[in-house]
């Protein structure tokens, strides 16, 4: 419950203030943000499986964006950063889909 | 290539009931205040992510894309640019050519057709070409030959004076140069003999010819005056003088620059 209410006041703090990320962070955002969600949705399907942990959930997260941002970066400079940040979507695209379907078993047992 | 968050073994973090339980005890009895550090850390992160999503909807939405795009991509889009750039010069010179090639055919066209209305103009004035339109026909009888060579200067003149445009006398279109003269065999019009009845046919407002052959004094009255002679007017809403002159050609005039 806090935890959506953190991620709501984010997005309205975010949309009030409307600030402009740096030049240099703008290309790693969108992964960070997917990498990000990969962690929430696999959190909301550990605490629908009553196995929720914060240590966790915490370890994931950053992990989870510091590792797709070091691809990424990495994937630059070896000149096939689209390619691997499309590979990226893909791979946590379908953790995230996998995730959502677990959580739909879980609300209505199909 | 992370660590699956979903998927936590129940054994790294203990028995799921007893982590579970509390943390929810905690989240209903105080929000904020004495939550574990690593709750609250969690929460500051769903809060950043939450900012950070409204930030990059943000900058995607109004940030030029090519501000933040990487330089491969920055290659790219400029070499479509380029080649785009090239095609559409192209097409500018392509259809500049176009346009000034219609423009001077169009005036050339324009200067045609302005010249060939001058020389039907001149043509006409000059007696070149055939000539139609409204004007009058003038018969002078004169079987006693008592009209001389002046009655029939004073016409034309009458005539040129009023208007005609195109004078035909006997049948010899009058030009600029045009003489009349009495000879021993009768009247000779250009060096032609004719003979009367003279026919004098003049292209031109008919009322205003009509009127100046018939003011008093005028070319009616002086030829009425000669014995025998007698003169008629006609006026005809269509003339066609068919009879042309040729012109002698410029034998000391040149044309004189301005």
């Amino acid at each position: 419950m806090i935890g959506a209410a953190a991620l709501v006041l984010g997005l309205i703090v975010g949309l009030v203030l409307q600030p402009t990320a740096p030049g240099w962070l703008v290309p790693y955002l969108p992964i960070a943000i997917v990498a990000a969600l990969d962690a929430v949705f696999g959190a909301v399907r550990a605490a629908l499986d009553r196995i929720f942990d914060d240590r966790v959930f915490v370890v994931s997260f950053v992990s989870n964006v510091l590792v797709a941002a070091f691809i990424v970066y990495l994937g630059d400079k070896l000149g096939v950063g689209s390619q691997l940040s499309t590979a990226i979507v893909v791979v946590l695209g379908i953790r995230i889909f996998s995730n959502a379907a677990a959580i739909r078993r879980h609300f209505f047992k199909a | 290539m992370t660590d699956p968050p979903e998927v936590p073994r129940p054994q790294h973090s203990g028995p799921p009931a007893q982590r579970y339980r509390p943390v929810r005890a905690t989240a209903e009895r105080r929000p904020l205040g004495g939550a574990r550090p690593l709750r609250i850390v969690g929460v500051v992160l769903l809060a950043l992510l939450g900012f950070t999503l409204a930030v990059s909807v943000r900058s995607q939405r109004t940030a030029s894309q090519l501000a933040t795009a990487r330089p491969e991509d920055l290659v790219r889009v400029l070499d479509d640019l380029d080649s785009r750039s090239a095609r559409l010069r192209t097409q500018i010179a392509d259809l500049q050519r176009a346009r000034d090639r219609l423009s001077v055919t169009g005036s050339d066209a324009a200067a045609l057709a302005e010249a060939r209305k001058r020389i039907q103009d001149l043509g006409i004035l000059a007696g070149t070409i055939a000539a139609q339109g409204p004007g009058i026909e003038l018969t002078i009888s004169d079987p006693r030959h008592s009209v001389a060579a002046e009655v029939l200067v004073d016409t034309v003149e009458e005539l040129r004076d009023s208007g005609a445009e195109t004078i035909e006398l006997a049948g010899i279109r009058l030009g600029a140069n045009s003489w009349i003269a009495d000879t021993a065999q009768g009247l000779s019009v250009d060096g032609h003999p004719v003979a009367a009845p003279y026919l004098v046919r003049a292209i031109g407002d008919p009322p205003t010819m009509q009127k100046a052959l018939q003011i008093p004094g005028g070319v009616v009255d002086t030829v009425d005056a000669r014995p025998g002679a007698s003169a008629t007017i006609r006026t005809a809403s269509t003339l066609a003088v068919r009879s042309l002159r040729s012109l002698p050609g410029a034998g000391y005039a040149q044309p004189a620059h301005r």
